[in-house]
């Protein structure tokens, strides 16, 4: 659960980076974009770790399962139940924010991952798969901007306990370090999220001509 | 003061329990909370009624016998006390107030506000203890061991054993128990030889009692009497990553 919860927060950070570039002006973002999406696909040290990202999300999902099942066996039950002011509400519900997460991505990996692997994609100027296109595309409707965003926050709560409990399964238990660690994983759960959310908004916003 | 109770009263363990109301008109803000309960079984004695039947023992909060949830919170609303050094006059006058028994597979109910919690003795037994001779005690200089090593060690052997963190856990996880005993003996030389063998015999056999898993949600920190950090259950985890990597 831990390590392969890593591996997805620092897979995180370079999938935010590659995105970052569709910040640019919408000419330069395309090139760039584009560049980036074909050196990627190419490149047979990414395709490896692209395979260590399959492994690690499924067996994120069916660790938690399984825990989560035998949690649900041992789970107690009180008439008068006032035992969730001593904990957050995104720590006990990691089995929610991690379903929604899951189906945010099976629609990301149909409209993106599948589209760019096997369905048919324009070509740009310099002859890398015009995936640009397909993004500015897909976020012209409001609704499915919408739906990238709240899925964001699903992800930013799921890192806020995430981070923070994958160090403590690991086991940091040195009381310097751990509180770092804890600022760090704040910290890094704001920026991915707000990083990941505002892509789609501007992108949005840009097709309606209020930038560029 | 006036207090509506409402109390889990169950005969036996095989019995199916339900909350059964009492009225108490005449509690002195004064009290602890046993002695509430106290004036509560004098009453039900003198009707010929049951009397309530709760653990606890040395009402100074420092041996963890009792132990119930008071209005769905281990040990009731105030932060880092036991029941028993829980006092009325954290309660409005006519205040209803829900006791019920700590809850979890591990800890069946014996009855009424009773709870079983021999797993966590025989988590103790499977490996929370220092092997050594007996017969006269050793020279206390022989080990030496700093203030701030001594410290930390005694802040997890503070760990009175109620089982708040327990009941209060989503899962019913011991991890913060069976950190603390793990921890404790961890940290101070007369334990680290042993430590490897200690920390996989507790952790298998908390496991085998039936708790359930730490998802980390750090609700037991908050709850615990002794204020036992959630670091020990960090340490633990890295012993038992450590004595399993090194295992023989």
């Amino acid at each position: 659960m831990a390590l392969t919860g890593l591996f997805l927060c620092f897979f995180l950070v370079i999938h935010l980076l590659g995105n970052l570039q569709l910040l640019l002006p919408a000419d330069r973002a395309a090139e760039s974009f584009n560049y980036y999406s074909n050196l990627l696909s190419g490149n047979i040290f990414i395709r490896m770790i692209s395979y260590v990202l399959y492994f690690s999300l499924i067996a994120h999902a069916v660790d938690a399962l399984v825990i989560t099942l035998k949690n649900k066996q041992t789970a107690a039950k009180y008439a008068y139940d006032n035992r969730k002011q001593a904990s957050k509400w995104y720590s006990r519900n990691m089995g929610i924010l991690g379903t929604i997460l899951l189906i945010f991505l099976v629609i990301h990996f149909k409209d993106f991952w599948y589209v760019y692997k096997f369905g048919t994609v324009p070509f740009d100027k310099n002859g890398n798969k015009d995936l640009y296109v397909v993004v500015v595309h897909a976020f012209k409707s409001w609704w499915y901007v919408l739906l990238y965003v709240l899925s964001m926050f699903a992800l930013g709560f799921h890192l806020l306990h995430g981070f923070k409990s994958a160090v403590r399964t690991l086991g940091l238990y040195h009381p310097g370090y751990a509180a770092l660690v804890q600022i760090f994983g704040t910290v890094y759960s704001y920026a991915v999220t707000i990083g990941f959310a505002v892509i789609p908004v501007y992108v949005h916003l840009t097709q309606f001509g209020l930038w560029n | 003061m006036k207090i509506h109770l409402k109390i889990w009263r169950q005969k036996d363990a095989k019995a199916k329990g339900k909350l059964v109301d009492y009225m108490l008109d005449q509690v002195d803000h004064h009290m602890s909370f046993l002695e509430m309960m106290d004036t509560l079984n004098e009453q039900l004695i003198l009707k010929g009624e049951m009397p309530v039947e709760f653990d606890h023992d040395c009402r100074e909060g420092i041996c963890g016998t009792c132990g119930m949830m008071i209005n769905g919170q281990a040990h009731g609303p105030v932060p880092g006390l036991t029941a028993c050094q829980l006092h009325m006059r954290e309660f409005e006058d006519g205040a209803t107030i829900y006791v019920e028994p700590f809850r979890a597979t591990a800890f069946p109910v014996k009855r009424d506000l009773k709870v079983d919690r021999s797993a966590f003795d025989r988590i103790i037994q499977a490996g929370g203890f220092i092997t050594a001779n007996t017969g006269q005690p050793a020279e206390a200089n022989t080990l030496l061991i700093t203030h701030k090593t001594a410290e930390s060690a005694f802040d997890s052997a503070a760990c009175i054993g109620c089982g708040a963190c327990v009941a209060t856990c989503k899962n019913s996880s011991a991890a913060l128990f069976t950190s603390a005993k793990i921890s404790h003996l961890a940290k101070i030389p007369q334990g680290e030889k042993e430590a490897a063998k200690r920390v996989l015999k507790m952790v298998s056999r908390m496991d085998e009692e039936g708790f359930g898993h730490c998802s980390n949600t750090e609700a037991c920190e908050v709850e615990c009497p002794q204020g036992i950090s959630v670091l020990n259950i960090a340490r633990m985890n890295w012993e038992y990553t450590k004595a399993n990597l090194l295992k023989d």
